[in-house]
């Protein structure tokens, strides 16, 4: 599904990626893992398409397509989602209005017609009940005001909302207690088939114990320099990633 | 002197006997004066320092008709749309500044909420009591204006009354006169503890070019809670300068919100002051602007007592080569202490040939008081609309979207939930975007 290349990317003169390599197929699940300023916010932001990062090596294939060249709407419509560590808050905008637009405007760019309303409205009664949200949710104005925990679970109920391809966690974790935690991974779980993949980007095991990956990979230093299954996580978890900086030293 | 000017002072002399009012001896004396003034001073120009920013000069130089005729032919159909529909309201509608029983909806029963020409005449006392009383003299278009009006609203709500449905105000420009000068005026009285919600709109309905000089004097006596919203969204030919004046006793708490949208030239001179302790003063507002349109906002708080708060929060959204104004003034008087003032212009420019100008103007004489002020002009958060693309949604909706969001911000404290959705629903509008309100 994703075939990331030898890709190389930095910000302002600031080489921060330095030459990924990495495959996920189809029901798989990946978890990148790695110490603070490896590169792991900044890989995520390059597959969603931010505009500041600069790519400057490597490619990225998705389903057969150079996702290089597209922007981040389009990346969107061919079903890529970033779940964002620090969701941004617009007040005016009710999550309900949002989804709706977000939900209209990738079908439009795939060349299918609006969805019907009442299907939007049952669709949104059923992911927002999978994620244990109050129906005063959708009134309320996207992410101002939330919790930390309110903003993830709403990051998680736009995945769903959206059924994308690929699905990237950034740090779902952070800020989340452990009842959050708890509904956040059950929503993902619930997410999970044959068809579609989910990175799990993560600087602790925590996440790890409630959505198994099937890979893990360590980024250190712009690179992945080790992978494995597990039991990797594990290991990282007891012996903290001093280990990962002296092998790589 | 402008040709305006002096036709204005001929039609002065001719009309002055046949105004409504013109048996009571104090508004005469009120308007001999106020006329004197004007044809001392003339309008203003670019070199006075409050209009150094807006040239009046295009839109006085137009051949206006100034003692106006109303027009019979407006039925309920034509105004319909400039009227909250969804909601029962007391209306009171001036067509050519001239009252139109038909199409208004007044009371005398447990408040007055009629006109001010029936006012003028019946009651003589509340007139000499409060009719200039918060305009200030000496200012070119409140002198026009104390001179010329003898109609507009009069709203007089007694103590502890709470009025049970808001009041409209609707102001229409026909094609009747041809190009209308149109003055009049509204005299606000919220007695102790009373309260009451007014919608005012000011609406060319023509084609012929109009200019309006609006007095609207507002007087919310102890714990007094006034919420005074005005509708800007005029044709692109009509030009106002709406001279709104608050005077807040103790307690007392006075919203206007100001939503401009529309105008080819609009000048909005409010100014609160704040004479007794306790008192909230709120005004906040909406522009959304595009080619050929001025809009100037000049605001004035007056701290004259200790422990009072205002809050200020003007939002302006500037496309093509429109041009906006901001200048707010504090003023804390040296009595004034605990005083707590907050203000804050935030414009967008959505264009390269769009200009604000932005001036904050603090001026404290008391020593123990917290005085915030900010302007920016700016265009959007590239990280939310990174946010808002990689669901989806396209750069051009995502501005839009985001444009909305910063806009309707300033929403926050409309009370008419009704009025609200309205507002929202032209914001949309005006950027293009497509929301669904009725969730």
């Amino acid at each position: 599904m994703l075939k990331i290349k030898d890709l190389k990317a930095q910000i302002e003169d600031n080489q921060i990626l330095k030459g990924i390599n990495l495959e996920i197929n189809a029901g798989e699940v990946h978890a990148i893992m790695g110490p603070n300023g490896s590169g792991k916010s900044t890989l995520s932001s390059v597959i969603a398409g931010r505009e500041d990062y600069e790519v400057t090596d490597g490619a990225i294939d998705f389903d057969g397509e150079d996702l290089l060249d597209l922007d981040p709407e389009e990346r969107a419509h061919k079903g890529i989602f970033l779940s964002f560590q620090y969701p941004v808050e617009i007040p005016g905008v009710t999550v309900s209005n949002f989804i709706k637009t977000a939900i209209n405007e990738s079908r439009k760019g795939r060349g299918q017609e609006p969805m019907e309303a009442r299907e939007m409205l049952a669709k949104m009664r059923e992911k927002s009940a999978l994620l244990e949200m109050d129906k005063s949710y959708l009134s309320r104005s996207l992410n101002e005001g939330f919790s930390g925990g309110e903003k993830k679970r709403n990051e998680i109920f736009q995945m769903a909302m959206l059924e994308p391809k690929l699905a990237i966690l950034d740090e779902t974790d952070s800020g989340l207690d452990i009842d959050a935690l708890r509904i956040v991974a059950n929503g993902v779980n619930k997410l999970r088939s044959k068809d579609n993949a989910v990175v799990v980007i993560t600087h602790y095991q925590r996440l790890l114990d409630y959505i198994k990956p099937d890979y893990v990979h360590v980024l250190y230093q712009g690179k992945i320099v080790k992978s494995g299954g597990p039991e990797l996580a594990h290991e990282l978890e007891e012996r903290g990633y001093d280990w990962i900086k002296a092998e790589n030293a | 002197m402008t040709d305006l000017a002096q036709d204005l002072l001929s039609s002065f002399l001719v009309a002055e006997s046949q105004l409504n009012g013109s048996r009571n001896l104090g508004v005469v004396s009120l308007r001999k004066k106020a006329m004197d003034r004007f044809e001392q001073q003339g309008f203003p120009t670019t070199r006075d320092e409050e209009w150094k920013y807006t040239n009046l000069k295009p839109v006085l130089k137009q051949d206006y008709r100034i003692l106006l005729k109303g027009d019979d032919a407006v039925s309920f159909a034509d105004i319909k749309k400039y009227l909250l529909s969804d909601l029962d309201t007391y209306k009171l509608v001036f067509i050519n500044g001239k009252y139109s029983s038909w199409l208004s909806e007044s009371t005398h029963q447990s408040f007055d909420i009629c006109t001010f020409a029936a006012a003028l005449n019946k009651y003589p006392e509340v007139i000499g009591d409060y009719l200039g009383k918060a305009a200030p003299e000496g200012t070119t278009f409140v002198d026009l204006n104390t001179a010329f009006a003898d109609d507009g609203a009069f709203v007089r709500i007694k103590r502890n009354q709470t009025v049970d449905k808001p009041i409209e105000i609707l102001y229409l420009t026909t094609d009747e006169n041809g190009p209308a000068f149109a003055q009049n005026r509204n005299l606000i009285i919220v007695e102790q503890n009373a309260e009451v919600q007014i919608v005012e709109r000011h609406q060319n309905i023509g084609t012929q070019p109009n200019f309006t000089n609006f007095v609207s004097e507002v007087f919310a006596a102890i714990d007094a809670r006034v919420s005074y919203y005005k509708v800007q969204n005029d044709a692109l030919h009509a030009s106002l300068v709406d001279n709104t004046h608050v005077v807040q006793e103790r307690g007392s708490n006075v919203h206007v919100g100001t939503y401009t949208f529309g105008g080819k030239l609009v000048r909005n001179n409010l100014h609160f002051y704040a004479d007794g302790e306790h008192t909230e003063s709120h005004m906040d507002g909406v522009t959304i602007i595009d080619d050929g349109q001025t809009v100037d906002h000049h605001t004035l708080v007056d701290h004259r007592e200790p422990n009072c708060y205002s809050r200020e929060l003007y939002k302006g959204i500037y496309l093509g080569n429109s041009h906006g104004v901001f200048n707010g003034k504090v003023m804390v008087r040296q009595k004034a202490q605990k005083t707590n003032a907050f203000q804050q212009n935030d414009n967008i420019l959505l264009s390269e040939r769009a200009k604000v100008d932005t001036k904050p103007q603090l001026e404290i004489f008391a020593d123990d008081v917290k005085c915030s002020h900010g302007c920016t002009i700016g265009q959007l958060d590239k990280n939310a609309l990174f946010y808002l693309r990689s669901r989806g949604i396209p750069k051009k909706e995502a501005e839009g979207l985001m444009t909305y969001a910063f806009a309707s911000d300033a929403l926050e404290y409309v009370k008419i939930p009704q009025l609200e959705k309205r507002l929202n629903r032209v914001i949309a509008d005006k950027l293009g975007i497509n929301l669904e309100f009725a969730l």
